[in-house]
């Protein structure tokens, strides 16, 4: 339940609103961080906000983590400078576990919209570490505009490692040449055998409706579909119930849950 | 006439019979469009409708003082163009080639021509159409949400 210290190493603009930091543990380590999780961050005098892991999984105690700035403390975290320390406590939650199965033979889409990309980026760290763990992997991932893309240097250097990446926006920009279209557009259109496919899908709810019914529609079974959901949370250990959603405590039962647990749940307007 | 099996497949036509289908492939041809290349213009006679094969189109509206704003791109499988089936039969809007694509190419003119003799094919084909259109709106309708706005505009 304590934070544990963490000092700002690296600090990386992402966008307009959201940064990259890379957190180095002051003295203790926290336990490994796996793909999906999330951890508390404690900006001191200010608050405490759960952000899912965006770095690399197993880094040897260092944590990366992007931060939109949305809120006081988001905005805090954002604004931090090389050298500030602020206090973590994890890793809380589920994780993707697209690492930990044996992909052979399988393709895994991967669905983003918005900062939604940023808790799925491990995964996407992992599978360009071992590319044979599956036989195709395609990232599709929609931004408002282009200036709000995430991690642009990286997704050239993805598409070059074997990862197929279709970028789209919801409104161009002049100069813009990708794709002009909600993410589902391009979803609609991939290639993919729904009998091999495994879907992750992370941004906003609406969104990963959406694109689970293009998914669904195309033929890939929903138990094969994993989302990433969110609720306010205040403990992340699965005490005080401020993540409820249903029968679920999403610091403990999240935030990554298969479709066929959340797609009933996320049609009930009341949760 | 498109002789392309993979026709069969398309899911504008996938409630029309073989011999219906057989019968809007022989309105069509596999053509090859280079980049640049505008398909149709906002306010023209609507003439004309592609599946593309593979490559891509943008969706073009004309707005005084910011040029040619593309609205949508559309890719391998999407239909462009279906003003041609609605009075008054006019492009709502402007259509480019923006990479190398291959398309077939419906002359519309004839499609009308088959619907109205045999209404069960034009049915299945104004479905196809319908459904189209259903999923474009649907994913318009989800940019309207604007859902990856911050909570703090």
């Amino acid at each position: 339940m304590l934070p544990v210290a963490h000092r700002v190493v690296g600090r990386r603009v992402e966008t307009r609103d959201a940064v990259t930091l890379r957190l180095e543990p002051v003295a203790a380590r926290l336990p490994p961080f796996r793909p999906g999780q999330f951890g508390m961050l404690y900006a001191h005098g200010v608050g405490e906000v759960p952000i899912s892991v965006s770095g690399p999984p197993d880094s040897g105690g260092v944590l990366e983590h992007t931060v939109r700035d949305v809120g006081a403390v988001s905005r805090a975290l954002h604004r931090a400078e090389v050298g500030t320390v602020f206090g973590v406590r994890g890793p809380f939650g589920t994780s993707w576990d697209a690492g930990s199965e044996d992909g052979a033979g399988t393709d895994l889409v991967v669905v983003a919209g918005g900062i939604g990309l940023a808790p799925l980026r491990p995964i996407l760290l992992t599978v360009l570490e071992r590319p044979r763990r599956y036989r195709r992997v395609v990232l599709v991932a929609g931004a408002r505009t282009p200036d709000d893309l995430l991690y642009c240097r990286e997704l050239a250097t993805w598409a070059e490692h074997g990862l197929q990446v279709e970028l789209t926006v919801d409104r161009p920009a002049p100069g813009w040449t990708g794709q002009v279209g909600f993410v589902t557009e391009p979803l609609a259109r991939i290639a993919l055998d729904p009998a091999r496919t495994t879907a992750l899908i992370c941004g906003p709810e609406p969104m990963m409706r959406f694109a689970v019914d293009v998914l669904t529609r195309r033929g890939v079974a929903q138990a094969r579909i994993r989302v990433s959901l969110e609720r306010n949370m205040k403990c992340g250990i699965g005490v005080c119930g401020r993540c409820q959603l249903g029968p679920l405590l999403l610091c403990r039962d999240g935030p990554v849950v298969d479709y066929p647990t959340a797609g009933l749940l996320l049609t009930v307007r009341e949760l | 006439m498109i002789t392309d099996p993979s026709l069969d497949a398309t899911p504008l036509l996938a409630r029309l019979d073989a011999a219906q289908r057989a019968r809007v492939a022989g309105t069509g041809r596999e053509v090859r469009l280079e980049p640049g290349r505008r398909l149709f213009d906002e306010g023209r006679p609507a003439v004309g409708c592609w599946i593309v094969c593979d490559g891509s189109v943008a969706l073009d509206v004309q707005v005084p003082g910011r040029g040619t704003v593309v609205v949508q791109t559309l890719g391998a499988g999407d239909v462009v163009g279906w003003s041609w089936l609605v009075p008054p039969h006019r492009w709502q809007l402007g259509a480019v080639v923006t990479a190398d694509t291959r398309a077939w190419e419906f002359d519309t003119e004839r499609l009308r021509e088959l619907a109205d003799r045999d209404p069960a094919l034009g049915y299945a084909l104004a479905l196809g159409v319908a459904e189209t259109v259903l999923h474009r709106l649907y994913a318009t309708r989800a940019r309207l949400l604007d859902l990856y706005r911050s909570d703090r505009e």
